[in-house]
């Protein structure tokens, strides 16, 4: 790993929903274009890393810092613009609109930052080309399989050139072979726009991927993260 | 990295000697190429081997050109050879399940006395992923028949992960059962 400063830290972040501790005090950086996996059982409070450390859920306490500023503190207006503009998003299930084509959906993120329509569909065309998913802009999602939805999903996810991508099961709903590709070119793409990752998922297959993996037990990570490389 | 023992090497030789009848030298080579991993075939296992099926009337020899030496040999199977590698293609394998007992034993080892069972699992855990990790690179480079074989070792892998954090998550349950 390089010796910059990491680009996105979590320290101390506890979160509580009600009577469950999801998160009991997690300290956790991701390095400028690093592919961190999260893995750890149901429940174990992954995701709820992830929601934190992407500025979707606020934590009780702790903070969190991204290229040097505290995003747990940000106003709601400023998270969301953020979330747009430097993260990018890709789930397991029902992250396209169903209404709308393909390459609408991937233009999508581009048009919430006031892109003209045009200019944000031709980009989005472009990710098509780049995903092999050329053919199949026009059609809806629920027209298309489990994996091109992925494919769009990732595509849509760096049409703004994030500097993180979160991705949370992104293999959830897909056999091993379409995992297997989505995976591929997730960190293909990652790596060749000089995003990093952080990757929630309970396969050991996907986590693989990655350039280095903790383990969430208990809402706490449970060993020392493995570096990659080191011996 | 070995994947087939010595009793289907005779099986592999009758397979490739279907596609083509083949000298020893070329059985050996497109052995090693397919199957051999890390571990190539030794010359003496070959010509043991064939000289097996040969008296077993599996194979034949159907030409031999001049000069010394069990090279100059052309072997071909025959319509019994056929019959048996197709009842050995068709035949499913017993289940072998990974005896992997030592992950087991040093877990309840470690229950008994009274050492940390969990800090193992976590340390056997991280060994796991980074082979798993090494070997997710490699496939990516690799041909589509190496990759298939990695795939194999990664799925294999992943089940002792899979054993190792459900045997984490009872270490509590099984403990105190031990002690009883």
């Amino acid at each position: 790993m390089n010796e910059q400063a990491p680009l996105l830290i979590g320290r101390g972040l506890h979160k509580s929903f009600g009577p469950t501790l999801a998160l009991r005090g997690v300290d956790l950086s991701l390095a400028a274009g690093e592919v961190l996996a999260v893995m750890g059982p149901s429940g174990s409070g992954k995701s709820t890393l992830l929601h934190c450390l992407a500025g979707i859920l606020t934590p009780d306490s702790g903070e969190v810092t991204f290229a040097g500023r505290r995003i747990d503190q940000l106003p709601d207006r400023q998270r969301s613009q953020l979330r747009r503009t430097a993260f990018g998003f890709v789930f397991q299930f029902g992250q396209l609109v169903p209404e709308l084509p393909v390459v609408e959906n991937i233009a999508l993120p581009l048009l919430l930052t006031g892109k003209k329509r045009r200019v944000a569909l031709a980009a989005a065309q472009d990710w098509l080309q780049r995903l092999g998913l050329g053919d199949i802009g026009q059609r809806l999602p629920g027209e298309i399989s489990g994996g091109q939805m992925q494919r769009a999903a990732i595509a849509r996810a760096l049409i703004c050139g994030p500097s993180v991508i979160f991705a949370d099961e992104p293999t959830g709903s897909l056999d091993s072979v379409a995992a297997d590709e989505v995976m591929e070119l997730l960190i293909d793409t990652a790596k060749a726009t000089g995003a990093g990752a952080v990757l929630v998922t309970h396969e050991p297959r996907v986590a693989a991927y990655a350039d280095r993996q903790v383990t969430v037990r208990d809402g706490r990570i449970a060993q020392p993260a493995t570096v990659l490389g080191a011996s | 990295m070995r994947i087939v023992d010595d009793m289907t090497v005779s099986y592999a030789l009758l397979g490739l000697l279907h596609e083509a009848d083949r000298h020893g030298y070329d059985l050996k080579q497109s052995y090693d190429r397919m199957f051999g991993g890390t571990r190539p075939l030794r010359f003496g296992q070959v010509y043991r081997t064939l000289s097996q099926l040969q008296r077993d009337g599996l194979i034949a020899i159907v030409g031999v050109e001049a000069g010394a030496g069990p090279d100059r040999k052309r072997y071909s199977i025959t319509a019994e050879g056929v019959t048996d590698l197709e009842r050995w293609l068709a035949e499913p394998e017993e289940p072998q399940p990974q005896l992997q007992t030592v992950l087991f034993q040093k877990v309840m080892l470690a229950l008994l006395s009274g050492r940390s069972a969990g800090e193992y699992l976590d340390a056997q855990r991280g060994v796991h992923l980074t082979a798993m990790r090494e070997l997710t690179t490699a496939r990516r480079t690799a041909s589509l028949q190496d990759g298939l074989l990695i795939d194999y070792q990664l799925f294999h892998i992943e089940a002792d992960l899979r054993w190792i954090d459900h045997a984490a998550g009872r270490l509590d349950t099984l403990a105190a059962e031990i002690q009883l």
